[in-house]
């Protein structure tokens, strides 16, 4: 094999990166640094730390711990905490949110009060980390762009199980906390509402969704395939093109005939990840609001081919007949 | 230092490989056959493993009937006291009758299982009531249920296998024991009923012994204003159909196409008589078990206190016809409820 062919990632510098910009009042709060790592070596940077906690970081981790923990711990009580069974069952395991008939009340922490309150700490502490991604970025000088595309995910997670749920009027419409039962809850919620797949921005996700792995596969092979002529300093190329940039520029013209700059495919992977989430929860929220079978709306607006029928009756047209005689 | 980062990269390599055949472990085997159930290029085909499918047609043969006997001579009221049923059978009929249904029923235990040994016409062995009311709940399928099953019909040994209590009864799941303070879900555990989804773990006594309305799908394209099911009682039908998925050894699209679960129009023919086996089924348990509920020892019950019940397994056994589809029903007449003597 080639010395450039390789998996995972080559070349471990084990000189402590410099400290970056001075963060004035906030130095203080960064923490640990100078360890290396051989094994993160082998997929990212080899040095940890140092990371810098600070007051949106420290409360985001709490919160955080809190939403676990009622959640485990609720899991825990399921099984009459007994510990094998918590990891036999762990998959199967989940924190339900409230039934039905409490609508958007509080109800008794037995029957969604916890799931409330778990809620409240995750939404919390996925809020708080969001400040800490734009806070961060800015103290550095650098754009705001990661904390866009994560708004954009928080944005989904906050349809599903707050915006929505409100707009619908009940808090049970949200999801569950756990592994296999928020999968159940994805398949149910998908038949509930006459199939997902006829829901025109669950289509448009799924474009994106997978539109990003091919961007990211395209992307991700193109510069290393030309980072033996310098093309991982691909950001220098945007405006200094170089071999690489050129070599990697003709190979899609040769091919598709239309390339990408060193620029501009950045701004195709962020708008494609992030178009993913955002129509993603369009399409959610949509859902038993606006529309309440999405098979029915497909056939109405043309979008659902017709078939040949399969030669099922419905039992309810000859009901007086029914268990009586065939 | 070379000769460490080598045999970490073994311990890695070994761990992945550990950790795969861990994961693929649940898995069955390929290869598997597929067969077209619809209209094509719809993904409306039935996926069987043809080794467990052999193993499943092995444990469900049915066994031969016993050779007929004459229809002529005394009936069997003329010779035996206190038959209620099936007087009107000819005494040769009659003994063939009850010597295959202690075949099917209690070969171990034999006539005595609901006899009192030297008086055939004692009423004292709680077991000889629930035949009775057991023959009437299976020509009551026979005669009404065509919409079900046909013309195979059933007999005992559709459930009982050659044993008292059918393998495969229920009775209401009480789910896992957990503290005061916390309120069961009815779901999310591990549960072979509903085949080891975290469904809810009990939609027999939903759906099978009470009445509930297993249709979730919204029937209209925008909503009414009203509520409509929650998204818990579509895991409880998904639960449901797990069960029956399972017990009959089909995929979703015997009675579905995925695509619209609920239009009837796209659904193969087999859902109707899936529609009109879960009211079968809930008559059976309403009027033939639960009905008996108080003759029954704490052995044919659960551990509430309810009978042991029917669901689709106990026929069934993991074929969507039952015994491969024999009619055992055809040599022993008696059993269709056309047959004059019935009640």
């Amino acid at each position: 094999m080639a010395e450039y062919q390789n998996i995972f990632t080559r070349i471990q510098v084990r000189e402590a990166h410099p400290t970056g910009v001075s963060l004035g009042r906030d130095n203080y709060s960064r923490v640990g640094g100078g360890a290396f790592s051989y094994w993160l070596g082998k997929i990212g940077d080899a040095q940890i730390g140092p990371i810098h906690l600070g007051g949106t970081g420290i409360l985001s981790i709490i919160c955080g711990f809190v939403a676990i923990e009622i959640i485990g711990l609720n899991m825990w009580a399921s099984v009459n905490w007994d510990p094998i069974q918590f990891v036999r069952q762990f998959f199967w395991l989940a924190l339900e949110p409230p039934p039905a008939r409490y609508g958007l009340s509080i109800p008794p922490l037995a029957e969604g009060g916890w799931w409330l309150i778990a809620g409240f700490f995750l939404t919390a502490s996925i809020l708080l980390w969001w400040f800490r991604t734009y806070f961060r970025a800015k103290a550095l000088g650098m754009g705001t762009h990661i904390a866009w595309a994560f708004a954009a995910a928080i944005w989904l997670y906050l349809v599903l199980g707050f915006i929505r749920p409100i707009m619908m009027g009940s808090w049970s419409e949200a999801v569950p906390f756990g592994i296999f039962p928020h999968l159940d809850w994805t398949a149910a919620f998908s038949i509930r509402y006459g199939n997902l797949f006829y829901n025109p921005f669950h289509m448009l996700s799924i474009a994106f969704l997978y539109g990003s792995a091919v961007l990211f596969a395209m992307h991700g092979a193109t510069i290393l395939a030309v980072s033996r002529f310098g093309g991982d300093r691909e950001i220098d190329q945007i405006v200094d093109r170089g071999t690489a940039s050129e070599r990697a520029a003709i190979f899609w013209r040769w091919t598709m005939g239309f390339n990408a700059t060193m620029e501009s495919i950045h701004r195709w992977a962020w708008w494609f990840a992030v178009l993913t989430v955002i129509t993603g929860g369009i399409g959610i929220l949509l859902t038993g609001t606006v529309v309440d079978n999405w098979y029915l709306w497909a056939v109405k607006h043309g979008v659902a081919p017709m078939y040949p029928v399969e030669g099922a009756m419905d039992p309810a047209l000859a009901l007086p007949t029914e268990g009586v005689e065939q | 230092m070379i000769t460490s980062i080598q045999n970490c990269e073994k311990i890695f390599t070994r761990f992945i490989g550990l950790l795969f055949i861990f994961l693929v472990s649940a898995c069955e085997l390929p290869p598997v056959d597929s067969e077209q159930q619809g209209y094509r290029g719809l993904g409306m085909e039935n996926v069987v493993n043809p080794r467990t499918k052999a193993k499943v047609l092995a444990e469900n043969i049915s066994p031969d009937p016993s050779p007929p006997v004459s229809s002529e001579g005394p009936k069997a009221d003329e010779i035996y006291e206190n038959v209620k049923l099936l007087n009107d059978l000819s005494i040769g009929e009659f003994t063939r009758l009850m010597a295959s249904m202690t075949q099917w029923v209690s070969p171990e235990q034999g006539c005595n299982y609901c006899h009192v040994p030297g008086n055939f016409a004692s009423e004292d062995i709680y077991t000889k009531q629930v035949a009775r009311k057991m023959i009437e709940m299976t020509r009551k399928a026979n005669s009404a249920w065509q919409a079900h099953m046909g013309e195979t019909g059933v007999t005992c040994y559709t459930c009982h296998r050659g044993k008292p209590l059918p393998t495969a009864a229920w009775s209401t799941d009480p789910g896992p024991a957990h503290p005061s303070a916390l309120k069961s879900t009815g779901q999310n555990t591990v549960s072979a009923t509903v085949a080891y989804t975290s469904l809810p773990y009990d939609p027999l006594t939903t759906y099978l012994n009470n009445v509930n309305e297993i249709e979730v799908v919204a029937k209209t394209t925008l909503p009414t204003g009203k509520p409509g099911p929650s998204i818990v009682q579509t895991e409880a039908t998904y639960g449901l159909m797990m069960h029956i998925s399972d017990s009959l050894g089909v995929n979703c699209t015997h009675c579905h196409n995925s695509r619209s679960f609920f239009a009837w129009d796209q659904s193969p023919a087999a859902r109707t008589n899936a529609w009109h086996a879960i009211r079968h089924v809930r008559e059976i348990n309403d009027e033939y078990i639960n009905s008996i509920a108080d003759i029954l020892p704490a052995t044919s019950k659960g551990v509430l206190g309810d009978p042991l019940k029917v669901n689709c397994n106990t026929c069934h056994r993991g074929l969507n016809k039952p015994l491969q589809g024999v009619s055992m029903l055809s040599s022993y007449p008696s059993l269709s409820g056309d047959k004059s003597g019935t009640e």
